[in-house]
């Protein structure tokens, strides 16, 4: 039988939770079957409701609990708070770093990272040059297809590790411009921190009301819950050491249960979308992100 | 401030022989360009250069003294690395002054393969502060960086004054909303986007219908704006759409409306910025004289005299006449939404 050894690894939160319910959340991610979990606020630099003492508390619990803890850095910098941010993660020495956007590889020092998602890691030069400056892992770009994943597989440098984004709205674009903000009329520093009234991003539809797009402050997510759960084993066969859920407010714990069993041979039969969100994996097939192509049939389309 | 304004460049879009010829002939010290695949930002079909007519432009701009930036700004794709080196070899060879890439693994076959070679990081390697600009100097030598059109001008002095390499802005043209390089939802919509394939919302995936005497304008089905009898309708950039959230219909990411930053020309002069980049590859012949001209005009007057710049009510008819949804805004640079 065919080994599934992917580890499981939790993505950081995108949304801006109340306090309590973020620290309830990842109490359940420690007891969770989570190899990996990377923590902190990548989005926004005004949302406060954790700071980065405790985040850093976060991180040691869930360290004690036997997970691997990342610490993440903002995806678009510009201005003097994403860089004291920067700053004070790249300070510290007990956690691992994901790299946001690249120019905080300048505060490294050539110490060990993980390429987050953002960084356009497309080919096999990019990648030698990520693990020369001291990558360890990276994270796929997420519109790449299932034929371009397995040809830059083929051309990563061999030491250097890969982790796929399986579920969760995906993150397509950020913005200097505040979304959030504007649907509620609200300058961006004078925002109220609306955001923490939407759970899972604000919908965005057509004018014929058709699913589209997910409004989270500065960043558009995709509409559509990204879900590859049924290519879990096939990722794994092809070599990708690491699968990433993105946390959504419903079903997270659910996911991670799911992919912990079918690495354990289980076969359990999937029904884990949040209400109300249809699922994706265009991308997969080739395909505009936001189309869902039934596995079967489409599998070996491509 | 004492210092004399430092000369800045104008840098214009060109999409075809025609573009660069009124380009040049209006005063642009720079064109750049592209070649007819996915290699560059703006791959629409029958738009950019055969190599015949390359040859023609590049001579044409060199014995005028100007210089020709080849841009192949998009992100080599797996298993495909020869096209992009390909287009830095055929710009090297055709004598390009300088080619503006965004992809590490390609700039690092650049500066390798032609030690000599001006590297300008592109807009698209979403270089949008100091540590980005110093990394990507440091690993491939890079002359000048061009900056996202996110960033506001209090960002761009600091930027600009800690920067080992020129910074070259976009002084008009259309205006992205997101952090170039790093956007994925044209893909998402049509599975072509800017990194994998050089284009945003592609014409191939664009319908127009009419819909009981509305416009409807939809990308690969999805219905980005419709418009009322006698209202403008704008191409179907999918981020300057309008949508439903919750209980509002609305520009929910972005009006169609262009960047124009030409009462700003002095400010950006004073803080040393080097080049100002006009968009539009895939507009008019006659999109890139006007817009060229009138820069040119504002530029020269700036440099002539910097305490007397004023902006010409002429100059901005001109650019009014040609900017999206014709509508024109000083976009991130001032920040209104602040």
């Amino acid at each position: 039988m065919e080994m599934n050894q992917y580890r499981i690894a939790l993505g950081p939160l995108l949304y801006y939770w109340p306090r309590q319910t973020t620290l309830d959340f990842y109490a359940r991610i420690a007891d969770s079957p989570v190899d990996i979990v990377y923590l902190g606020e990548t989005v926004c630099s005004r949302r406060h409701e954790l700071r980065l003492p405790d985040w850093l508390a976060l991180a040691a619990e869930l360290q004690a609990a036997g997970k691997q803890v990342v610490l993440c850095t903002p995806t678009l910098v510009e201005s003097g708070a994403e860089t004291t941010m920067i700053r004070r993660i790249t300070e510290q020495q007990d956690y691992m770093i994901e790299v946001g956007e690249l120019g905080v590889i300048l505060n490294l020092d050539g110490r060990g990272f993980i390429a987050g998602p953002h960084l356009n890691a497309y080919n096999g030069n990019t990648l030698q040059w990520l693990a020369g400056l001291g990558a360890q892992r990276f994270v796929t770009p997420l519109e790449l297809n299932r034929a371009d994943l397995k040809t830059l597989l083929r051309e990563k440098p061999a030491s250097l590790q890969s982790e796929v984004m399986v579920w969760g709205r995906m993150p397509l674009a950020s913005s200097a411009r505040c979304f959030t903000a504007r649907y509620y009329k609200l300058h961006k520093d004078n925002c109220g921190f609306r955001c923490i009234e939407h759970p899972d991003g604000l919908d965005m539809r057509t004018r014929e009301s058709v699913d589209f797009l997910a409004i989270n402050g500065i960043q558009t997510q995709s509409g559509h819950v990204l879900d590859l759960l049924a290519q879990a084993g096939e990722l794994a066969a092809m070599g990708v050491d690491v699968l990433r859920v993105s946390p959504q407010s419903q079903r997270t714990l659910e996911v991670i249960a799911w992919l912990d069993a079918a690495r354990h041979g289980a076969a359990p039969q999937p029904s884990v979308l949040p209400d109300g969100m249809p699922r994706c994996n265009g991308y997969w097939f080739g395909h505009p992100g936001l189309d869902w192509i039934e596995n079967e049939a489409h599998r070996h389309a491509h | 401030m004492t210092k004399p304004t430092p000369k800045m460049e104008l840098v214009a879009p060109a999409g075809s022989l025609a573009a660069l010829k009124g380009a040049l002939e209006a005063g642009a010290d720079a064109v750049y360009l592209g070649l007819r695949n996915a290699t560059n930002a703006r791959n629409f079909a029958g738009l950019n250069f055969s190599n015949d007519d390359l040859k023609t432009g590049i001579a044409l701009a060199h014995r005028m003294g100007r210089k020709v930036l080849f841009a192949i700004n998009t992100f080599a794709q797996p298993g495909r690395d020869h096209e992009w080196q390909t287009a830095v070899d055929t710009a090297c060879g055709l004598g390009a002054d300088a080619v503006i890439l965004a992809d590490p693994g390609l700039l690092s076959y650049a500066r390798m393969r032609y030690p000599a070679l001006r590297l300008h990081l592109s807009v698209q390697g979403s270089a949008t502060h100091a540590d980005a600009i110093a990394l990507m100097h440091r690993e491939f030598g890079i002359s000048r960086v061009v900056l996202p059109r996110v960033l506001t001008l209090a960002e761009i002095e600091k930027i600009t004054r800690a920067s080992p390499v020129d910074i070259e802005v976009f002084g008009f043209g259309s205006l992205c909303v997101m952090a170039e390089g790093r956007c994925l939802l044209s893909s998402y919509a049509t599975g072509d986007s800017p990194n994998n394939k050089g284009v945003c919302s592609p014409a191939h995936a664009v319908r127009w219908h009419d819909s009981h005497g509305h416009l409807e304008a939809r990308l690969n089905g999805l219905l980005i704006d419709r418009y009322a009898p006698g209202e403008p309708a704008a191409y179907p950039t999918l981020c300057k759409g309008r949508f439903e959230v919750q209980d509002q219909l609305d520009h929910a990411l972005e009006e169609p409306t262009s960047l124009n930053a030409l009462g700003l020309l002095p400010q950006l002069a004073a803080m040393g910025v080097r080049a100002i980049k006009i968009e539009g590859r895939q507009r008019s012949p006659a999109y890139v004289r006007d817009v060229v001209s009138t820069l040119r005009a504002a530029i020269d007057s700036l440099q002539t005299a910097p305490d007397r710049y004023s902006q010409k009510p002429a100059w901005q008819a001109t650019l009014a006449r040609h900017a999206e949804g014709s509508q024109t805004t000083q976009g991130a640079f001032e920040r209104p939404w602040k």
